[in-house]
């Protein structure tokens, strides 16, 4: 089982390397001058070559990369021409931000997921199937932004029960970080639970079809057994690969969501990167997207071995 | 042989199937009973409702879109069918008074769960014992069915076994809750040869030293003629004759039965001799008529044949029943 962890482990290294060669060129490829645009059309020549100098921006390409390299492992992304701060102070700053609706999402979208999909197959073809299979439909057809402005509508303007805006620490005032997760984590939520659902719904009804259901039913083993001893274990081995891909959806589309929800969080960094030309803060957070991205794949195939002996004895 | 006691009974069973099609009866007024330390075989070909009816026995038709629709299932004399298929004294027959074993030895065990908590897991569904105690006797069990080292074979999983050894452990199942009855549906289809020679052999000597009876269900003539001490031949939904396995094999007087027999192959046939097919294909059960559903691919077929329905009727002097208007014996044919 080590080995084969650190084969994965070198394989996800493999992949950090090639995005943040990716990421690093593609603000590169990009036309136009990043420190012009910062500066603005009345910054002086010498004020720009000056800053040019500062970001080792005059440097060959190739250097300039090793430069970052050595900077990211030391924890240093450079520095923000935008904000003039540290782009790893701004990271830390906000990926818990992101996160504290991030991870709501995920635990909420997994374990409402899985429950609607075990119900909707157990109770196949009734009304409670057909009702959370319809919503479940309009989840996976309407995107997030739709929903969150709807949401919007009906909740905090016209019943006044749910604030529309802003954002506040968990760790500051709960109740009040509560409050004013409710929408934003439900819409980025919502999506996810409709094809969890789906997902889960479309293996259990597979799975209740196989032979060794009709032999757990023909050996005399209660329905409840058989569901969820028998059946859940084999049907949840697809669901945990869409949950971990989920991750990496909820880390970079929580964009929409956090601009829609003015929550200041990674979603929101990256956006203004990308608007004022801000190389070091895209480059970080698409490396800080890759990173759990990765993270979150070598989860999902560690889980694959606990869940599947067949997964785990091919490891040796 | 009269001396015995009967096990099953099954009395006039009927269950159907309601598709866009319409009601497809796949098990039309079927009866047969099973003595004590009997083996008993159905045979029949594919579609005719041979495992139907065996899963309407167990109650595990899937509802909808099946349905049993009437008859009875007597297993020492307590109708079956008067419990529902979820109840808990139906469940409390399934595995531990009837056990079925069933074609895929690769897929009916489940992939995730070791072979060991799989057999006690059943044995603590019917016994009252600890999960130590359970899975010791699931250890005997495997023993029983002549598999080696089965302390080691216990912490294993199906797909690190061969289809005879999951074949034996399917079987250890039945063993280790002591049932009365084994359904062997299909049991060595997806087998090779030696290996289906070594599961029946094995299905025997359970019926000898456990005094259980077993019901296989199979198309293979040839597998029935060793071991059945009895054969009942179903077509399209219905058992068409029925008799020991001599009346049948030497004496048969269905003329489906006759063709099956003819599309055996034998060793001692000469080497001119064809094996004969029957022609057509089964009845689309869906669309049965109050006619011999054989008639259309009977050679002896008449007006008769095409405006009623046969019933079984006594045709020798000892328990043999067909089901065909005319008197047809296997000379005839030939």
């Amino acid at each position: 089982m080590g080995k084969y962890i650190l084969k994965r482990l070198g394989t996800s290294l493999l992949i950090i390397f090639l995005v943040s060669v990716f990421s690093f060129s593609l603000m590169h490829i990009l036309p136009g001058d990043p420190v012009r645009i910062s500066l603005g059309e009345s910054a002086s020549e010498e004020k720009i070559q000056q800053v040019r100098e500062a970001y080792n921006l005059n440097k060959p390409i190739v250097e300039q990369y090793f430069l970052w390299i050595k900077g990211i492992v030391q924890g240093d992304f450079g520095r923000s021409l935008l904000y003039e701060e540290d782009v790893s102070a701004l990271i830390r700053a906000k990926l818990p931000i992101t996160m504290s609706i991030g991870i709501p999402v995920l635990v909420i979208a997994s374990v409402l997921g899985i429950v609607f999909g075990i119900l909707t197959a157990v109770k196949r073809g009734t009304w409670v199937d057909q009702i959370i299979t319809f919503i479940a439909n309009i989840g996976i057809g309407c995107p997030e932004f739709w929903i969150a402005i709807l949401a919007i509508l009906i909740f905090g303007i016209r019943l006044k029960w749910l604030p529309t805006q802003g954002y506040v620490a968990p760790d500051k005032d709960f109740s009040k970080y509560l409050y004013l997760a409710v929408l934003p984590v439900s819409c980025l939520a919502f999506r996810f639970i409709a094809m969890i659902t789906r997902q889960t719904r479309s293996n259990m009804l597979d799975i209740i079809n196989q032979d060794y259901i009709r032999t757990a039913r023909a050996n005399g083993l209660a329905e409840r057994k058989v569901i969820f001893r028998h059946a859940l274990k084999n049907a949840l081995i697809p669901v945990i690969t869409i949950i971990g891909l989920q991750v990496r959806i909820i880390v970079s589309g929580s964009v929409i969501i956090e601009r829609i929800f003015n929550i200041p969080g990674l979603g929101q960094l990256l956006m203004r990167g990308i608007m004022e030309r801000d190389y070091f803060i895209v480059q970080a957070c698409v490396f800080v997207i890759t990173l759990i991205t990765v993270g979150a794949n070598l989860v999902v195939d560690i889980l694959y071995g606990i869940v599947d002996p067949r997964v785990r004895k091919s490891w040796r | 042989m009269e001396s015995k006691k009967k096990l099953l009974e099954v009395n006039h069973l009927r269950t159907s199937f309601f598709t866009q099609a319409g009601e497809v009866k796949a098990v039309n007024d079927v009866s047969y009973y099973v003595n004590e330390q009997e083996i008993v075989a159905v045979v029949g070909e594919s579609g005719c409702g041979k495992s139907v009816t065996q899963m309407s026995c167990m109650q595990l038709i899937q509802t909808p879109p099946g349905k049993i629709l009437g008859g009875e299932v007597l297993l020492e004399g307590e109708n079956l069918l008067k419990y529902k298929p979820r109840s808990k004294e139906m469940r409390a027959i399934r595995g531990a008074k009837i056990s079925m074993i069933f074609q895929e030895p690769m897929t009916s065990l489940n992939p995730v769960l070791t072979v060991g908590s799989q057999l006690s897991e059943v044995i603590r569904t019917h016994k009252k014992v600890s999960k130590k105690e359970a899975w010791q006797l699931g250890i005997e069990a495997l023993k029983a069915v002549g598999i080696p080292e089965p302390e080691t074979r216990m912490k294993n999983y199906p797909f690190e076994m061969s289809g005879g050894m999951r074949q034996r452990v399917m079987i250890a199942v039945a063993v280790a809750c002591n049932s009365k009855l084994i359904i062997a549906d299909e049991p060595t289809t997806a087998l090779d040869v030696t290996t289906q020679a070594q599961v029946m052999e094995l299905l025997l000597s359970i019926v000898k030293s456990m005094k259980t009876s077993i019901i296989v269900v199979t198309h293979n003539l040839g597998l029935v003629t060793r071991y059945a001490d009895r054969i009942y031949v179903m077509y399209a939904g219905r058992i068409i004759e029925s008799g020991t396995c001599e009346d049948i094999l030497k004496n048969p007087r269905h003329p489906y039965t006759i063709g099956l027999l003819n599309a055996v192959p034998r060793l001692d046939a000469s080497e001119d001799e064809q094996l004969v097919a029957i022609n057509g294909a089964p009845p689309n059960l869906a669309k049965l008529k109050d006619d011999c559903a054989f008639a259309p691919r009977c050679p002896y077929a008449s007006e008769l044949c095409r405006s009623s329905c046969p019933t079984l009727r006594q045709v020798g002097d000892r328990e043999h029943f067909a089901a065909c208007h005319y008197e047809i014996g296997r000379d005839e044919h030939e």
